[in-house]
């Protein structure tokens, strides 16, 4: 496979998906190929290889006009570093901290070496997810406190927030700079929903890693449990039957409709149209009862599972959801058009926390709020897994990336998502809907590589001759989105930030893991 | 003007919310110091402080629902507030993982007496999937006292109505079917 114009002799290991293997120092080198023709770091992290004889290993996952390409380093078993990839692809930051905090793996010469999810649980020189690691040890409780970076001079002062913020919202802190109203700097302190995901996964069997995967993050569940159970079929060489396949993404696409409806429906509320929030809302919980009704499970928990599905759908309920689906399409347009004409609500929405392109692609930003940003990336349009390549999926796209694209975006996938659900009830394939793995025997690997619908998710397994889970690693795009929020608030006022954090409704458990 | 617009479709859809749930009194885990004195001092309402101690978002997205027109908690005087001083009940997602066991426990201590916690979720009730671990303390009622469980993965709207009407409920028996 060429980047630039070296072969990097990764080989193809899934549809759109390449892998390689090379020296931690040819990593720069191919980051900077990357940079050059206009592709993205997606995702950072580590391993602990020495069972297999290997010390210590640092993954990269690049996204570049051939696909997805994942390579891997070797790294020493005493002290393992590989060359800073932050001065290049900024998102790389934390990813490179975290891989720090968990297994001791250092990035070489990086400017921002402060830890990321440690806070004071364990201590500064133990590494959880190395396999030697001491589960007994007691907290430290925090003994080396976080250095925020200061803004000082005149008039300036600091807000704290968090972890406990006045909504319900996740756990998170924000160190707010401001003179007056007007907001200087962010920044981001985070990591207080770590609950130890990647250790979890270790040892387990392959039913149970697709539950646990698919709440690494639960908004996106569906997201997160296909990609997972793409990795794993991919470690298998199995072929799921293509029923299954189109009902993952069914349920995918369900998935996002009912973010997208709730996300609208509080944008509105954020600008004091309690109207919309409640019209919404009431959309929202007619589509997740009727999940309820057809699949078991409001938000669909436990139906994409290893080689399959678990539900199927009957004629009736074909039926049901394509009525729904159609309802919900024409409600929308109707509020659509109250949202569109109302002064107050575009007046808040418009030029509030922008992220100008040029912004988005230096700093990575992806997935929805990327496309609202000129980002034009859909795994689903570029490169579709199946059923997506039978789909046409046609991909939404803004250029002012501020609060009102990102709600544009909304809008547009909605009524895409609703067009691709009634393309899939109407030609989805009949026959089997899972199949039994057949575990390989041997230490194998494998990626799974999914648009959910904050952006693209990715999770990397490595399964051991045992045929259980040894590395687990689902990484939510959140991980680079939330930088971007940092970005976007400068300039605007405080009261503004609830609006501008709602407008990407970035995820804390995924990227706390 | 979007206003006629607006008064159309609030016609047109009418009145949707549902009657309240029964409080479940199964999911209590400790009996209740329910005097009718403590009755007064809440009077009619209950106000809630929701706390995410590590959750996956999950339970989130219901108790977002539970903010919607279907279920109408405002009429039943349940009310969702912006800090622990405000609150008479803490509504806690779980595992507690440690980096939020501080946390936790300060919002427990900023919420006056009388108070309640309500643990929800499998993972808040038992530590479900995580499980105690270097990073997770498992359940809520490791961390503060726990005076109901509402389990689910998530609990639905109503299952997390039946809780919080069981931990306010002046009921000693179950009537909830």
């Amino acid at each position: 496979m060429k980047i630039g114009e070296h072969d990097w002799h990764l080989e193809l290991f899934g549809k759109h998906i390449w892998r390689g293997r090379m020296e931690a120092g040819q990593l720069l080198a191919l980051a900077r190929a990357v940079k050059e023709e206009g592709g993205q770091l997606i995702a950072l992290w580590g391993s602990d290889d020495r069972q297999l004889g290997d010390g210590f290993a640092i993954h990269v996952a690049f996204l570049t006009s051939a696909g997805l390409a994942w390579v891997s380093s070797t790294l020493p078993a005493e002290a393992p570093a590989y060359p800073d990839l932050a001065h290049i692809f900024p998102q790389a930051d934390r990813m490179q901290r975290a891989t720090f905090d968990l297994l001791g793996i250092k990035a070489s010469d990086a400017v921002d070496d402060r830890k990321w999810l440690r806070h004071g649980a364990w201590p500064a020189n133990v590494f959880p997810l190395r396999k030697d690691f001491d589960a007994s040890l007691p907290a430290t409780h925090d003994t080396d406190a976080y250095p925020f970076i200061r803004v000082e001079g005149d008039g300036v002062h600091e807000i704290a927030v968090g972890p406990i913020h006045a909504g319900t919202i996740e756990p998170g802190h924000f160190r707010f700079s401001i003179i007056g109203d007007r907001i200087l700097k962010l920044e981001e302190r985070q990591g207080y929903t770590h609950k130890g995901t990647e250790k979890r996964f270790e040892g387990m069997d392959l039913a149970t890693g697709a539950k646990l995967a698919g709440r690494v993050s639960g908004d996106s569940h569906s997201a997160f449990a296909w990609a997972y159970c793409m990795a794993i079929e991919t470690t298998t060489n199995s072929s799921v039957p293509d029923r299954a396949i189109w009902l993952r993404a069914l349920f995918l696409e369900i998935e996002r409709i009912a973010n997208h409806l709730g996300d609208i429906g509080y944008l509105g509320n954020d600008v004091a149209l309690t109207f919309g929030f409640m019209q919404f809302w009431r959309l929202r919980e007619d589509w997740l009862r009727l999940s309820a009704k057809l699949f078991g499970h409001r938000y669909l928990f436990d139906c994409i599972v290893p080689g399959g599905v678990a539900m199927d759908i009957a004629e009736a309920g074909r039926t049901e959801l394509k009525a729904l689906a159609d309802r919900i399409d024409a409600e929308v347009q109707e509020l659509k058009a109250i949202y569109d004409e109302h002064a107050g609500l575009q007046d808040r929405f418009a030029n509030t926390g922008i992220v100008k392109p040029d912004m988005a692609a230096r700093l990575g930003l992806t997935g929805l709020a990327g496309r609202a940003s000129s980002q034009a990336w859909d795994a689903r349009v570029q490169f579709p897994q199946p059923p997506y390549d039978q789909l046409e999926v046609s991909m939404a796209t803004h250029r002012r990336g501020d609060v009102l694209a990102r709600a544009e975006m909304r809008f547009g996938e909605v009524f895409e998502s609703l067009r691709i659900i009634r393309e899939i009830l109407g030609r989805m394939p009949e026959g089997d809907i899972q199949i039994q793995l057949q575990p390989g025997g041997a230490v194998c690997e494998g990626l799974g590589w999914v648009e959910g619908w904050r952006g693209p998710v990715i999770v990397a397994v490595r399964v051991n001759a045992d045929g259980r889970l040894d590395r687990v690693h689902p990484h939510d795009p959140s991980w680079q989105n939330w930088p971007l929020v940092e970005v976007g608030v400068l300039g605007n006022i405080v009261p503004d930030f609830p609006l501008i954090n709602k407008s990407f409704n970035l995820s804390y458990s995924g990227p706390d893991l | 003007m979007a206003t006629h617009l607006i008064l159309q479709k609030i016609f047109k859809t009418g009145f949707i919310s549902e009657p309240a749930p029964q409080a479940d009194l199964s999911l209590r885990t400790r009996e209740q110091e329910l005097h009718a004195d403590i009755l007064k001092v809440f009077g009619q309402s209950v106000a809630i402080r929701h706390v995410d101690a590590g959750s996956c978002n999950g339970c989130e997205l219901e108790i977002h629902a539970l903010n919607g027109p279907h279920y109408n908690i405002d009429g039943m005087g349940v009310k969702f507030v912006a800090s622990p001083r405000h609150a008479d009940l803490l509504l806690v997602t779980g595992p507690v993982s440690r980096n939020m066991e501080v946390a936790l426990k300060r919002a427990y201590d900023a919420t006056p007496e009388p108070k309640w916690v309500v643990a929800i979720g499998d993972c808040g009730c038992s530590g479900g999937m995580f499980g105690e671990s270097y990073a997770s303390c498992g359940k809520v009622s490791n961390v503060i006292p726990v005076d109901v469980e509402v389990p689910g993965c998530p609990p639905t709207p109503v299952a997390l109505l039946q809780g919080i009407l069981a931990a306010v409920s002046k009921d000693k028996t179950n009537t909830a079917s």
